[in-house]
């Protein structure tokens, strides 16, 4: 428990009569990245903004290393935040808006002057403190607002959003940045993003979020093989979500079919919802592999082809292929029980992992 | 951009007819005697003149005062304006006054003032007695930061308004207390607020007159009072153009002065 940096216990947040976050619960150990993913209104920046203490909570704690933080000022908290719209001060050069906070700590001159170039230098912009904020690119200016935020040395650094303003590339380039800087100042990261594909790239551990909740909490992987419900399994990646039945354990039935699986610990014919995600899917000849489809459409991405195809029971279909098919063709998809994953209605996080435990 | 230079026709023929003309007129006035012969000797004796020295002097220092108390009563009431919920609303409460013809206004000043005034009968009323207040600077400068006030508001509520929240977030994130925000942010950041505001009182209470006379009692004679004095009752139009150049100058110097030295973080202003 020592190894706490942040905890949230019973975390209520209304606006007015609306609630935001209802009943969040989580632990943040120190030097992990931990990223808050979930669509637009789900409550993430909310949760990032009372870390930061630029709101209150409604009801619930909020522990930093153990202490109740709840109503103490931004200016009294060892984080620091890299806001969305970056909130560089205008009237600063780049030196000076680096220097703020160590201003601010009435740091000696000379003392200032090696941590601003030292932040400098590891976002890349050695030589541009003279620089003023508004001759600086996009991207510059995302790595300003990053050496702002880690030269104070914060325990805890919150990013919100801030990759979001950058075209694709760039973003890209920024996400192994910051993984690496993370890495190398072995400070707690708490990224907040509706990108999945960032989520899974740069995080250790992540919190999906929906509505006011965690959804869900894990590693990339756990997520990613092992979503709890329908809008994980259809906000992480893309997904086959197929209503079926759990004939018994390791045994479901969908697609008028018993396929081979590896969950267990449902009821006997208890209704579930199988995923099967489209890279999973092989292509075969007709009638060579689990289920028979025609295909609808062939969308060529590069990297493959990504196909929609329909069965018998007019199930939809997403495959990811090398392969090309044909439109109208009627092809065999292969997988294994391995690929199959099992998901039951309306389970919480806490049974999800117990069943799991009593299996593995 | 034959068709633009149309569309400037009717901005020329006002600036040229109802600025420059007027302006070049005042100019070249300046250089005649009372006489009518042609002369420096205007300048001579503006600049010689204790008189005229220290009416400028008087003029420069009541209106510095005046801005003044005006940034001291505005910059506080655009920041609460700033939070209250319904600001819109309280804005229009503050500019409502502005409509309200300025002679009016000042009338209304007199009646409050005088010695059968409400604030007098107030003041016998609880026991203070009655005290001159009409014609006194103090009455003078009251009024005039009154009727100045919501010039100063409207370009700082403005400047607080556009300054993003996340600027203040920042500043708190980044272990600056309240204060140390508003010295280090807010205030840097809403500082062309400021000059506009300042820019729009300190030049129009240089030549002030009619508050001079009609609450003043022309105790406070400014360089407004002076021409209007030399154009209307000892009719010497050269010297009272003179002064005018004099304040056409003064006003080039304040806009000199309270200009925007660095353009930054794309706020052109």
């Amino acid at each position: 428990m020592a190894d706490n940096v942040i905890e949230f216990k019973k975390v209520n947040k209304s606006f007015d009569e609306t609630r935001v976050l209802n009943e969040i619960d989580f632990e943040i150990e120190a030097g992990k990245f931990y990223t808050l993913l979930g669509p637009s209104g789900c409550g993430k920046t909310t949760i990032l903004r009372l870390i930061a203490g630029f709101a209150d909570v409604t009801s619930g704690d909020i522990l930093f290393e153990g202490q109740r933080v709840n109503g103490l000022p931004a200016n009294e908290r060892q984080v620091n935040t890299v806001f969305q719209d970056y909130a560089l001060f205008p009237h600063l050069n780049v030196f000076e808006n680096v220097a703020f906070g160590l201003e601010i700590r009435k740091l000696k001159k000379n003392e200032i002057k090696i941590k601003v170039d030292e932040a400098l230098k590891l976002v890349h912009l050695s030589g541009y403190g003279r620089r003023e904020i508004a001759e600086l690119s996009g991207g510059q200016q995302q790595r300003v607002a990053i050496a702002r935020a880690i030269v104070n040395e914060p325990k805890v650094l919150l990013l919100d959003e801030p990759l979001s303003a950058l075209d694709h590339k760039l973003r890209k380039e920024m996400q192994g940045e910051l993984r690496d800087l993370q890495r190398r100042l072995g400070i707690t990261f708490i990224f907040v993003t509706h990108d999945q594909e960032e989520a899974l790239a740069m995080s250790d551990q992540i919190f999906v979020m929906n509505a006011g909740k965690i959804l869900q909490s894990g590693s990339p992987v756990d997520i990613y093989d092992e979503p709890i419900n329908h809008f994980v399994a259809d906000f992480i990646g893309e997904s086959n979500i197929i209503p079926g039945k759990m004939r018994q354990d390791y045994i479901v039935n969908f697609d008028g079919q018993d396929f081979e699986c590896v969950d267990a610990g449902m009821k006997p014919n208890e209704p579930v919802e199988v995923v099967i995600r489209p890279e999973d899917l092989d292509i075969a000849p007709i009638d060579t592999g689990q289920v028979n489809v025609t295909v609808d459409t062939q969308l060529f991405r590069g990297v493959d082809y990504q196909i929609t195809a329909h069965d018998a029971m007019n199930n939809e279909w997403k495959i990811n292929s090398i392969h090309p098919t044909k439109i109208g063709q009627t092809v065999a998809l292969a997988f294994d029980p391995e690929d199959i994953h099992i998901m039951r209605y309306g389970e919480t996080e806490d049974d999800f992992d117990a069943r799991l435990e009593t299996y593995d | 951009m034959h068709k633009k230079a149309t569309y400037l026709i009717p901005y020329l023929l006002w600036i040229g007819l109802f600025v420059i003309a007027p302006m070049a007129l005042i100019v070249y006035q300046s250089f005649f005697n009372i006489t009518g012969h042609f002369t420096l000797g205007n300048y001579e004796q503006y600049l010689t003149n204790g008189v005229y020295l220290k009416m400028t002097f008087n003029s420069i220092l009541y209106a510095l005062i005046i801005t003044l108390s005006t940034l001291l009563i505005s910059y506080p009431t655009a920041l609460l304006l700033n939070r209250l919920k319904n600001k819109q609303l309280w804005l229009l409460l503050i500019i409502l006054p502005t409509w309200i013809n300025l002679l009016l206004k000042t009338y209304a000043f007199i009646g409050l003032f005088s010695q059968n005034g409400s604030v007098n009968d107030f003041l016998r009323f609880v026991g203070l007695g009655s005290h001159q207040i009409l014609f006194t600077d103090a009455s003078f400068i009251f009024v005039a930061a009154y009727i100045e006030i919501p010039f100063m508001i409207l370009p700082i509520f403005n400047s607080l308004a556009e300054l993003k929240p996340s600027m203040i977030n920042a500043s708190r994130d980044l272990g600056a207390n309240s204060w140390q925000t508003f010295r280090r942010v807010i205030l840097p950041l809403t500082m062309p607020g400021v000059k506009a505001g300042f820019q729009a009182i300190f030049i129009p209470s240089l030549s002030l007159f009619m508050i001079t006379r009609l609450i003043g009692g022309n105790r406070v004679i400014t360089l407004g009072t002076a021409i209007e004095e030399h154009f209307l009752v000892t009719q010497n139009w050269g010297m009272g153009s003179t002064i005018g150049v004099i304040l056409i100058l003064a006003m080039f110097v304040v806009m000199y002065l309270t200009r925007d030295r660095k353009v930054k973080g794309g706020r052109i202003r």
